[in-house]
């Protein structure tokens, strides 16, 4: 009893955001996990209701409310769609980091962002070795989607995965920096560990793109995971490591934006550095505001700062019929929907056309996939639905992870619908 | 206590009972700012067989038994009894009915209000009842309830939507109460008493809706004013003209203020008062009628008139309604979100004492709501966790009603009385009705297992 009341007052920090709720429910219309189970442990009105429950010493063991918490996509939607503004996102984060950090990690996932993901170069040979290895593993089941099934029973289960693309980003493209010509803009590159490991084709087309536009690109050697997967593990020690590393990195040049094509990246940099950044030194405080200032979407980059524009459509060519996806680290967390689209009908070979529930999460919720793939395939149903139901040939969207999710869910269903990055549909349209 | 679980799982099924005491506590609570009570089991039917055998089940045991739609409610009514049972109906969410030749539907008690009102749309027919929660809410909480909304002054609220109901009563037999028909006199008007039970008298399987054609035309404009005396009298002109409007919504000034830093709509922060009316019909009387209700609002001093020409200006019209609530809730943590509604003629007199009520308890009160039927939602913004003010919160809710008896209306105009007001019941009635009441509840309930001690007290 005596360590609940411990626990008790670490949760009361979150206090102050805690009583925002006003348990009105009306997050039960957005969750997209609450929409599958009906079960209000998994809705926000019901985390919250726990945390507090916490914060009352209401329960025995902080074991169920620890599980419950962990249980969510962390997609934003509930914050979003809150009359009262709970910031639950900042608040789930921040309880995960005490929670986990007053029960301790498991050992697996300790061992992983520990040892992986907090040093970068050791977590990239691994990857290339899995990238090496996997052919073994994985036998390609549909060429157009790219994805993989598993011959053998690995830990994967039944996922259509996409294939680690060997090889990775960092070993296509050289590390440096370009000056800017045309746009005189700089930017930095944070590439991210799914576009590096998974989509390097993604991070091409960002290189294509920029060096298009004459603007100039820093990309830094080595760069590190954003640090999410740990975050919402609640590992915050590992969390701070890459933070730290990410800043030294990206202290090296100057520039004028620091871009991303990972719609979890760019939310992870401007919105849970600075709010994860108060036990870090007063200097590197100060580094994590500036950069989280400079950080945007690259559809926003070139959208807003390039000034890149829809294009006209008059020519009667054969078009593709493309829809979106809005990620919803995107759209939920930093209210960017408009540019990705306007990216898109940058390309005339396309003609867009608007899905149902377009914003509806995709249910892939980084780790929650791993740990509750049927319901995470359950949520990815209903967008695979919305996809199919849309007939378009291809669906765009802005995050490498949703696009592993969708490829997924529409490979398992065998629909030949090809997946890929916004940025990759405006490249197509580049000289 | 452990064989009969057994036996809720055997009916139910292992993943339909939760025991887990981090699952317990997310029944614990509703929209009311009161106090979360533990159950001691949670359950989940998903079918009417099952609903009907687990209440029988619980009546045997003696078990207090709290059914929950969304949990939405306003006044505890959810809030189980201490060591009960909680019902969730949201796995009853079939619509199974839609028919368009008599104009009814029948619905299963956990479907939500939005997506029923999008499918009777789909089908070119019209639910007005439109309660601010209806993304979330259930029709079985509506029904039990007697939910309202803002189109309450011309359509009505869910009671005169209610054609018949199927329940089972508290020993988990069927009873059954209406018709598909417009017209039914078999027997006592059992659906009259179960409508705004909330849960007291028994627990919804089947509830039988009637449907109206969906209006062809409708006109949304926004009118500002200066005094809220003039605006009131608008109201009541608009009304002795013959004109009944869709919606007749108010919003006082501090609201209007609120909002505007919301949402920077671009109101006038100075206006006393704002009012939002929306006429429907016929696309010919439609017009006619807005164009009365702006010379209506003219001719009484309106300051100024927007008329939203289409349906974005509509939207936008409208925008400013729907940020009310949000923009009053991020002012302070703790929303006390009060109902007490009066006769129309009555709404100024009634806003001036609320604006008394903060000044005498020194508290922030912002105030929207229905004016067309006199139902006002004064908003206590405050902190829960400041004990002094919450005891001067608790003083001012009792001198809004209080205020509210003596202008001849009512404790509660849609929200319902649950726990939170069931202590005042007697004030606005008396002891003979609470007496009857209780004894009418112990006849149909002689274990008093239906949601005990709301409404009518233990
Ligand atoms: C933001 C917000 C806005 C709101 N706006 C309005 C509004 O405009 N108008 C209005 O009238 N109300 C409003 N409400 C109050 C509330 O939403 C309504 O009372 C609604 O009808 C409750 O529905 P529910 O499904 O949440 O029911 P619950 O809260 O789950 O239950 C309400 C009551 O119904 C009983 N009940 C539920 N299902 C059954 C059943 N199958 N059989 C028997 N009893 C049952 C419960 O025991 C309880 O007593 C609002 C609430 C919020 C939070
Ligand atoms: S999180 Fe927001 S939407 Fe959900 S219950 Fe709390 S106040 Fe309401
Ligand atoms: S973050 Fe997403 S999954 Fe988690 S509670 Fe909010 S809406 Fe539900």
């Amino acid at each position: 009893m005596a360590d609940m009341k411990q626990l008790a007052r670490l949760i009361k920090e979150l206090e102050d955001q805690l009583v925002v709720c006003m348990r009105c429910g009306m997050c039960q219309a957005v969750c997209p996990l609450y929409a599958e189970t009906g079960r209000e442990a998994d809705v926000a009105r019901g985390k919250l209701a726990l945390l507090e429950g916490l914060v009352q010493e209401m329960f025995k063991d902080p074991k169920g409310v620890n599980e419950r918490l962990m249980r969510c996509l962390l997609c934003g939607s509930c914050s979003a769609n809150c009359p009262s503004g709970v910031k639950v996102l900042d608040i789930f984060i921040r309880a995960r980091a005490i929670l986990t950090g007053y029960m301790g990690l498991h050992p697996l996932k300790k061992a992983v962002f520990r040892g992986m993901l907090a040093r970068p170069q050791f977590f990239d040979r691994l990857m290339e070795w899995a990238s090496r290895l996997q052919g073994i593993f994985v036998k390609p089941v549909d060429d157009l989607l790219g994805a993989s099934c598993g011959r053998l029973l690995t830990p994967l289960g039944e996922r259509h995965i996409k294939a680690l693309a060997a090889p990775p980003f960092h070993m296509r493209v050289k590390p440096g920096s370009t000056s800017p010509r045309a746009a005189g803009l700089r930017v930095a590159f944070f590439v991210g560990c799914l576009i590096d490991k998974v989509f390097p084709n993604v991070g091409e087309a960002v290189m294509r793109t920029m060096e298009h536009h004459g603007v100039g690109v820093f990309l830094p050697e080595d760069f590190a995971c954003c640090g999410i997967p740990a975050l919402s593990s609640g590992d915050a020690a590992a969390f701070d490591k890459l933070v730290h590393y990410n800043l030294q990195r990206f202290a090296a040049e100057p520039f004028d934006f620091l871009i991303t094509a990972c719609a979890t990246c760019t939310s992870t940099i401007k919105k849970l550095w600075p709010l994860m950044a108060w036990k870090l030194s007063l200097e590197a405080q100060e580094q994590v505001s500036a950069i989280a200032a400079k950080t945007m979407d690259v559809s926003q980059f070139l959208v807003d700062k390039v000034g890149v524009r829809q294009a006209d459509t008059k020519s009667g060519d054969q078009k593709v019929l493309l829809t979106y996806h809005d990620p919803c680290h995107l759209k939920k967390s930093l209210g960017v929907a408009s540019q990705p689209r306007t990216l898109l009908q940058a390309n005339s070979r396309y003609r867009f056309k608007e899905m149902i529930e377009a914003d509806w999460c995709c249910g892939m919720g980084g780790s929650f996939n791993l740990q509750h793939y049927g319901i995470s395939a359950s949520i990815g149903k209903r967008k695979r639905d919305n996809i199919v139901q849309s007939e378009c040939e291809t669906v765009a969207t802005s995050c490498p992870a949703c696009m592993l999710q969708m490829t997924d869910m529409l490979s398992q269903a065998g629909d030949r619908v090809q997946v890929k990055h916004a940025i990759e549909i405006y490249a197509e349209s580049l000289p | 206590m452990k064989a009969l679980i057994e036996e809720f799982e055997k009916v139910l099924g292992k993943d339909n009972v939760f025991q887990d005491e981090a699952d317990l506590a997310t029944y614990s609570y509703d929209a009311a700012v009161l106090d979360p009570v533990l159950p001691s089991l949670v359950l989940r039917p998903t079918s009417s067989e099952a609903l009907g055998k687990v209440v029988g089940m619980c009546n045997e045991h003696a078990l207090p038994l709290t059914v929950r739609g969304a949990g939405t409610n306003l006044s505890g009514g959810t809030i189980p009894k201490s060591g009960g049972v909680v019902l969730l109906t949201n796995a009853l969410n079939r619509i199974l009915e839609i028919n368009e030749e008599d104009l009814y539907a029948v619905v299963e008690p956990g479907v939500v209000t939005a997506k029923f009102a999008a499918a009777v749309e789909a089908k070119g027919l019209f639910y007005p009842p439109d309660p601010g929660s209806q993304a979330v809410s259930t029709l079985g909480g509506n029904v039990a309830e007697n939910a309202g909304g803002l189109r309450g002054l011309r359509y009505g609220v869910t009671r005169d939507y209610v054609m018949g109901l199927e329940f089972f009563d508290a020993n988990g037999e069927l009873v059954k109460a209406g018709a598909r028909t417009v017209k039914c006199v078999t027997g006592y008007n059992l659906g009259g008493i179960m409508v705004g039970s909330e849960g007291t008298l028994g627990v919804f399987d089947k509830i039988i809706l009637k449907l109206i054609p969906m209006p062809p035309a409708r006109k949304a404009m926004m009118a500002i004013f200066n005094d809220i005396n003039k605006a009131s009298e608008t109201v009541s002109a608009i009304i002795a003209n013959r004109i009944v409007p869709v919606t007749l919504e108010f919003m006082d000034n501090f609201t209007i203020r609120a909002v505007e830093d919301f949402s920077h709509a671009g109101l006038p922060v100075e206006a006393a008062a704002l009012l939002l009316i929306e006429v429907d019909g016929h696309p010919v009387q439609v017009e006619e009628d807005a164009e009365k209700v702006e010379s209506l609002c003219r001719r009484l001093g309106a300051m100024s008139i927007r008329v939203a020409r289409d349906a974005t200006e509509r939207d936008k019209v409208w925008e400013a309604r729907r940020a009310a609530l949000s923009a009053l809730s991020r002012i302070k943590p703790t929303t006390v979100l009060e109902d007490a509604t009066v006769p129309r003629s009555r709404v100024p007199a009634m806003i001036r004492s609320i604006e008394g009520i903060a000044r005498e308890f020194n508290l922030t009160i912002g105030t929207f709501g229905h004016a067309g039927d006199g139902n006002l939602h004064p908003t206590i913004l405050t902190d829960r966790r400041n004990h002094q003010e919450w005891e001067r919160v608790e003083k001012a809710i009792e001198s809004i009603f209080d205020r509210a008896l003596s202008l001849g209306g009512t404790l509660s105009g849609e929200h319902g009385i649950g726990m939170a007001k069931s202590r005042f019941m007697e004030k606005e009635t008396s002891r003979a009705t609470i007496v009857y009441s209780r004894r009418i509840k112990a006849a149909l309930d002689p274990k008093n297992i239906l949601n005990p001690g709301k409404i009518i007290g233990d």
